[in-house]
């Protein structure tokens, strides 16, 4: 808790703001999981972790694009060092020494391969800077077989839209994919949405609790999404009044 | 010095360099061969005549390098009967050059990027293109038949118009290679009529949503290798499996994950003359609904009687590993490197691989597990040991003690990739001893800068042992705590090494000079983060027309230092790469250099400076 008030904005030392990221989505995870609770003073607080939390996020993975930071004081002398920033496995251990770009020299192909295994089978907390998949299974009501879909090659809510839309494409989806998920924010929109559209994506998030997509913003959403389900409109309509409430309590 | 433009062409990976001689001279046979060849001079003729029908023949590059420097007219013909063309460094040479020489190619070797690429250290976008080749010999090679691509830029367009520039083209094969999504794939598969050979290794797709696989042409297919394994999106399975079933040549079928156990079993029942197969998720999809229909898998891969090569597992349920047994005994290739399993369920599988030669596999197997390879797999000529995990301070499933196992049970081994923990000098010595014939040695001691654990002293004497004794020694990566007496040793017994690389090691500007001064036959340097300066490259420079390239990113190196060196050597292009966000200063954050024929490049993104 106070760790994530003490939280700064950008800038400065990221090697801190890393850790802090960790620690404010810890922070809401423990929120979460109080029974009963959920509710409204998690989201608030989420709500203003997400804002910082996406800044640092974004340039976060800016900066491990171009695998250096810029920040860091430049070191006029011999050898820089080009660190990502700490992220253990485990947030309770402390955070590892810094991971070198490149190092060990195992081919990103392959150590995104890996990842993917691990994530698919199990719950796992190596979120390695974002870079490893987020592969969660998807079902359709109806449909003979599951998916699977890797959350982190879709930027925003829109392309999994239409991720999934190819991916069922032979099984009619409905108005899914071209109504934009945001609408869901919109109450009305949202009961006109489930009553008229066959078909409409829900998720279980990390307290098995299922909710409709487009709830939350997208990096968050990538981080608590365990699995997908399609569902019919007539049965997500339960889900909206729980969604609203907690769209009302953020807004 | 004249430039032979054959060496720069022609180099050659894993056979010793050709003779470094520049000029070209004429032989006693000169007299009768004239510039010109006019039609009147009979012996000429006839002897050109006679030579073109020889050279056909001759294939290997480094022979073909040689036979071009016997005199103008033996290089003419063998620029006219060279049909294969390898190109080591795409910016070597400039593509109207190459076919402007070699005039009736069918087949074209092309490699981009320094491998430090694969590891994030060059920032994307910054070359290595096909489009420029792809133009270039459209019109002068119209047979072209086969493109062979590693670490190159390929877009959708280049495959639309590689399919369409050449009838007859038959293979294509795309290693480390990016650019270019499922439309391309889908433009190039509908239009290439005679395609053998479509395989896709290591290289990321882009997910553009076409169903190439359905864009196959009806009716018979030449098909007979067809390699996705790498394609992270689903595919049209039933489009599949129609290819498979009018794809009687198809030998070689490595699948990707999107293709479950079940429909594995459907493909391997329609083509048992496979010999390769990449057996994708070797897992069953959920089925909502449905009841799991218990297949013989067993069987299926035991009607497959020619099967040498498996690979895929990419989400292994240890349960079904049984299906293979019935073809362990005749493999000799087996890639595990995807599927986490441990000791005791590797055994039952690797103690029926007598015949075993190449084995890929992850760290969760454990020394033990190796210990069950060295075991049986007394033919094995490769190994490839991944780590699950790769990162630094933790524990280590394999060590010291597999790597024992391995020397002492494997002993024509030629070639090992080794992740680990922790290593001693011990072990290192004992495989040097042990496994004389090894050719590539790459150790990969995970923590940056780490001790042999039982002494507390550097690697150095592992390495020195492995150049020392191993007498056929190519290539090289070392890795651990490593002062500049490795490098000594490297640099007074690694006479034949081609390929080194160096990460976190060495203590001053001798470790280099060593490696330049003594490693007469050094092709390929890559270093990174190791304390490497300007006075040490300078001892080099008179090898550096040799080498093919020299990477050297996180060291001490100036700008004014490497100014130097591309004022001094011409024919060298200077690349210093920084990274997007820095500004330029002092000190090079990247250096990549290497010889060419043609001068600093067009192409080149921002962040690169050609000095």
């Amino acid at each position: 808790m106070e760790v994530g008030l003490k939280m700064g904005k950008g800038g400065g030392d990221h090697v801190c703001g890393c850790e802090k990221v960790k620690m404010g989505f810890e922070e809401t995870e423990l929120r979460l999981g109080l029974p009963g609770g959920g509710g409204g003073e998690g989201e608030a607080i989420r709500k203003r972790f997400f804002s910082e939390t996406v800044d640092l996020k974004l340039n976060l993975s800016s900066k491990e694009s171009s695998g250096i930071n810029p920040n860091e004081e430049k070191v006029k002398g011999l050898r820089q060092e080009k660190s990502l920033l700490p992220c253990a496995n485990d947030p309770a251990k402390p955070p590892a020494k810094a991971q070198v770009v490149g190092w060990p020299p195992v081919r990103s192909f392959r150590k995104n391969m890996l990842a993917t295994q691990k994530s698919g089978s199990e719950e796992s907390t190596e979120k390695a800077s974002g870079n490893s998949a987020a592969l969660v299974k998807v079902s359709m009501d109806g449909a003979p077989y599951l998916r699977k879909v890797d959350l982190r090659m879709c930027n925003s809510y829109q392309e999994l839209s239409d991720a999934l839309a190819k991916m069922f494409s032979s099984f009619t989806i409905g108005n899914c994919g071209s109504q934009g998920m945001r609408d869901f924010m919109n109450e009305s929109k949202l009961m006109d949405l489930l009553n008229g559209s066959d078909y409409v994506p829900t998720y279980e998030d990390r307290d098995g609790d299922w909710m409709l997509v487009g709830d939350v913003p997208w990096e968050m959403f990538v981080e608590s999404c365990k699995r997908l389900r399609i569902m019919k409109g007539t049965e997500a309509i339960g889900l909206a009044p729980r969604a609203m409430e907690k769209c009302k309590n953020r807004s | 010095m004249r430039r032979n433009g054959a060496e720069d062409m022609s180099e050659d990976d894993e056979r010793q360099q050709s003779p470094r001689s520049d000029l070209e001279f004429t032989s006693n046979k000169a007299r009768y061969c004239k510039a010109t060849g006019s039609a009147s001079d009979h012996p000429d003729q006839v002897l050109e005549n006679v030579l073109e029908n020889v050279l056909h023949f001759l294939t290997s590059r480094r022979d073909r390098n040689s036979v071009s420097l016997v005199c103008k007219s033996w290089y003419r013909v063998e620029a006219l009967t060279r049909s294969e063309l390898f190109i080591g460094n795409c910016y070597a040479v400039s593509p109207g050059r190459a076919t402007a020489r070699f005039t009736r190619v069918r087949a074209l070797h092309l490699k981009g990027k320094p491998r430090f690429a694969d590891f994030n250290l060059m920032p994307p976008d910054w070359g290595a293109h096909f489009n420029p080749w792809l133009l270039a010999m459209a019109k002068p090679y119209p047979w072209l038949e086969k493109v062979y691509l590693k670490r190159m830029s390929v877009t959708n367009d280049d495959l639309a118009t590689l399919a369409e520039s050449f009838s007859g083209f038959k293979e294509l094969v795309l290693v480390c290679c990016d650019g270019f999504g499922t439309n391309g794939l889908a433009s190039f598969v509908s239009k290439c009529r005679q395609l053998r050979v479509l395989d896709l290794i290591e290289s990321e797709v882009i997910h553009d949503g076409t169903d190439w696989i359905s864009c196959f042409p009806q009716g018979e297919s030449h098909l007979e290798s067809l390699i996705f394994d790498c394609v992270e999106w689903p595919i049209n399975f039933e489009a599949l499996e129609r290819l498979v079933a009018r794809s009687p040549l198809l030998k070689k079928l490595r699948l990707n994950r999107y293709v479950s156990i079940g429909q594995l079993y459907r493909l391997m029942i329609q083509a048992p003359q496979l010999t390769h197969l990449g057996t994708g998720l070797f897992s069953p999809l959920e089925i909502a609904g449905q009841g799991d229909q218990e297949l013989d898998y067993g069987t299926a891969f035991a009607a497959c009687r020619s099967l040498v090569c498996l690979s895929g597992f990419r989400e292994i349920i240890p349960d079904y590993l049984p299906a293979i047994y019935p073809v362990c005994a005749n493999l000799t290739s087996l890639n595990f490197s995807y599927a986490n399993i441990n000791a005791e369920q590797l055994k039952p599988i690797i103690s029926k691989c007598h015949k075993l030669r190449v084995f890929w596999v992850l760290d969760s197997i454990c020394d033990e597990g190796l210990q069950a390879v060295a075991a049986t797999c007394k033919e094995l000529r490769e190994l490839r040991v991944f780590p699950i995990n790769a990162q630094e301070d933790i524990d280590s499933p394999v060590s010291e003690v597999g790597l024992q196992a391995i020397s002492e049970g494997c002993q024509k081994l030629q070639s090992i990739l080794y992740f680990c923990q922790r290593m001693t000098n011990e072990a290192v010595i004992a495989m040097s001893k042990n496994c004389p014939d090894l050719v590539v040695f790459r150790l990969c001691i995970m923590g940056r800068h780490k001790p042999d654990p039982v002494t507390g002293e550097p690697m150095d004497d592992g390495f020195g042992a492995i150049v020392m004794n191993c007498k056929k020694l190519t290539r090289l990566a070392v890795s651990g705590l490593l002062t500049d007496k490795a490098f000594e040793y490297i640099g007074k017994y690694g006479k034949l090494v081609r390929t080194l690389s160096v990460a976190f090691a060495g203590d001053s500007d001798m470790g280099l000079k060593y490696v330049l001064e003594g490693c007469s036959q050094l092709q390929k340097l890559e270093i990174r983060d190791s304390p490497f300066g300007d006075a040490a490259l300078r001892s080099g420079l008179h090898h550096c027309y040799y080498m093919r390239f020299l990477w050297m990113s996180s060291c001490r190196l100036t700008r004014q230092g490497c100014q130097e060196i591309a004022h001094a050597m011409p024919r060298l292009v200077v690349e210093v790469i920084r990274s997007a966000d820095m500004e330029m200063d002092d000190f090079v954050e990247t250096l990549y250099m290497y010889r060419s024929l043609e001068g600093p490049r067009i192409d080149a993104p921002k962040y690169v400076t050609i000095l």
